[in-house]
């Protein structure tokens, strides 16, 4: 059962005013950052959105939890609408969707205790009727730390426990979905596994759902099921992790698998998997985006956009030559 | 001359705060033999960087070079009068960071900047520095590179940046290239595109390259040998093949058994190395890593490991690796 749906989302940035653009005789004064992603999120299920710098992956879960604002589309959280007007959704959104921001030191206000800011999501939520301390000691031994953390300052943390206060305050309300932006980002390969550990173990222990951004695609392969890769804005392709890393079916997905560096020296390649960089976003190719960079283009992929299609069950990729076709 | 263009021995250091010396460095032997690529892999903190660094003679004010030598073909660095470093620095060694955002000018054009380094080349006219910048721009696959000689560096992406950078350093041929998390700061295509582009240019100008990062799947990529830093101490070093495929040091095992990209089968019980890196404020009489090994005996926790060679050129500094004195 799908916990979050999101139908054909649009999210768009204005780079100029009205003026300025015409002056600069701009052919559109916005630029897209997400065009028409379209996914659900299974109950207790975690969905990695995979991309390089600059593909949308961050904006795409600014939208999500109503950060940054929709220019079309929709998101269904538990069959409605979280920004409908009336009833105040958002607030009760906001409650059950907790997200975890990148670089989890910046995140954390410096001149506050780890109690301060674990608790902080209670007093945001009015739930002034809890004891704060006896929340915080809770929530510091559901992520394993030692409960005298709780007088600590952010900068008295190391990375990895930095991540674990993060961790805590995006459980502190008992969420169902938690977005975590790059939870591995920067981190020493050592202790990214217990963050990694940690958030299987709340996964099980709560029935959570996590939707986790990353550009790292050996984190993807462990812990998502379902794992979409995006382009410049767009999914161009989504299915089962498993099944994408097997036969990846969109020549940048194969790139993108073939670019990993592999921590053995009898594994080295000879030549790059994929030349050339993301075009500009102010400036998109015609047809597929990717043309490009990809070997495989023709001439329709620089005049046609390639629609989703299936390569397999439960599969999309959006491509004219996909490199797994559909067997039906 | 010998065959090492870099060869450090006994190096210990140590930063002087209010807190106390923090020995950062402790007992460095390594060397970089001409021609070849050296990884120097480790964990935050481990002293990467402040290798570098010392190599450089760039290091802060408070630190403090408690003993041994940095030969650089032969001669000691840390002998060396400062304006004969100066000499070196850019010139014979020369050094690419891994942020290119930060180690260009901002407020200057990058034919500016390349035609800048070249000050000491004092016979050569504008023209012909120009001429030099453009064919380094073009060595390292920068398109068009005639018209981008103008631009200035936010005008180009974090991957072409870096190439900028690498040809900078290379502008004077030099015979050492210290390459500091040149691919941290890229995406996964750029960084493979950099990794390619370093191993051609080793052949092309016949450099060392002493390559250090904590991405063990990079180090893999391009390097000959690896050396294997945990809180200040070379705890393993040798061929790169023998690094990955018969590591002999607990740190070094447990760290190649971390990466999610050598886990072939799919979990969700990843591995991870238990316990924190050591204070260096107190270095304990006892193996650095004992408190965290999962394999350390009584003796790893009361006497200092001394290093044993466990294979030719492989050498590792734990009590419990079966080998000849180093």
């Amino acid at each position: 059962m799908s916990l979050l749906k999101v139908r054909s989302l649009h999210v768009r940035y204005a780079i100029a005013g009205p003026v300025k653009a015409m002056i600069a005789g701009l052919t559109s004064r916005y630029i897209d950052a997400v065009i028409d992603v379209a996914f659900n999120v299974t109950r207790g299920s975690t969905l990695a959105i995979v991309g390089e710098s600059g593909s949308g992956k961050t904006t795409l879960a600014r939208a999500i939890v109503g950060l940054t604002p929709i220019a079309a589309g929709t998101i269904e959280f538990g069959g409605r609408n979280p920004f409908a007007s009336g009833g105040g959704g958002g607030r009760a959104y906001h409650r059950e969707v907790s997200m975890m921001f990148q670089d989890p030191v910046s995140s954390l206000s410096p001149r506050r205790t780890v109690q301060a800011l674990i608790t902080e999501p209670f007093i945001v939520h009015a739930m002034k009727d809890r004891d704060l301390a006896a929340e915080a000691r809770r929530l510091l031994a559901l992520v394993g730390l030692p409960h005298d953390f709780a007088s600590r300052y952010p900068h008295q943390l190391s990375g990895g426990q930095a991540r674990r206060v993060g961790v805590a305050r995006a459980i502190a309300l008992n969420p169902k979905l938690i977005i975590a932006d790059e939870p591995t980002a920067g981190l020493d390969v050592s202790v990214q596994g217990e963050i990694l550990n940690l958030l299987a173990r709340l996964q099980g222990e709560f029935g959570l759902t996590y939707v986790i951004i990353t550009h790292n695609l050996a984190v993807v392969r462990h812990v998502s099921d379902v794992a979409a890769i995006m382009y410049m804005g767009r999914f161009v392709e989504m299915g089962p992790t498993a099944e994408i890393f097997a036969r990846p079916a969109h020549p940048y997905a194969a790139a993108l698998i073939a670019a990993q560096p592999h921590p053995d020296p009898g594994k080295r390649r000879t030549e790059p998997a994929l030349m050339g960089e993301v075009s500009s976003l102010r400036n998109r190719p015609s047809g597929c985006e990717f043309h490009p960079r990809c070997s495989k283009a023709k001439d329709v992929c620089r005049r046609d956009a390639p629609p989703p299609t299936e390569p397999g069950p439960k599969r999309m990729v959006r491509c004219h030559f996909p490199l797994v076709q559909n067997r039906a | 001359m010998t065959g090492d263009v870099l060869d450090i021995r006994g190096l210990s250091l140590r930063f002087d705060t209010q807190q106390g010396a923090v020995h950062a460095l402790r007992n460095i032997d390594m060397t970089v033999p001409r021609g070849e690529i050296v990884g120097v892999v480790g964990e935050s903190g481990s002293g990467k960087s402040t290798l570098a660094l010392a190599v450089m003679r760039l290091l802060p004010g408070n630190a403090v070079i408690a003993s041994g030598t940095i030969a650089f073909c032969g001669s000691d660095l840390l002998k060396l009068p400062e304006d004969e470093m100066r000499a070196i620095r850019g010139t014979r060694i020369s050094m690419v960071f891994q942020d290119p955002m930060t180690s260009l000018n901002p407020v200057r054009s990058i034919g500016w900047q390349m035609a800048d380094i070249q000050y000491r080349d004092r016979a050569a006219s504008a023209a012909q520095k120009r001429a030099k910048s453009l064919e380094a721009l073009q060595g390292v696959g920068i398109p068009d590179a005639a018209s981008q000689l103008d631009r200035f560096p936010f005008q180009f992406s974090g991957g072409m940046r870096q190439r900028i950078a690498i040809a900078m350093s290379l502008l004077q041929k030099p015979e050492l290239l210290i390459a500091d998390e040149v691919t941290t700061a890229l995406d996964v295509t750029l960084e493979a595109q950099i990794l390619h582009l370093l191993r051609e240019l080793r052949k092309n100008i016949n450099g060392s390259i002493l390559f250090i990062s904590h991405n063990l799947g990079a180090i893999a990529e391009i390097c000959d040998r690896v050396v294997v830093l945990y809180a200040g101490e070379v705890v393993e070093s040798g061929p790169v093949g023998e690094i990955f495929n018969r590591p002999r040091h607990p740190y070094t095992k447990a760290l190649i058994a971390c990466d999610p990209a050598r886990i072939e089968t799919v979990t969700r019980e990843l591995p991870v190395i238990a316990g924190d890196v050591p204070n260096l404020h107190r270095i304990p009489e006892a193996c650095i890593f004992a408190p965290r090994c999962p394999v350390a005996i009584d003796r790893c926790h009361t006497e200092r490991p001394a290093d044993v060679m466990a294979g030719p050129s492989h050498r590792a500094r734990c009590h419990l690796v079966a080998g000849g004195p180093a």
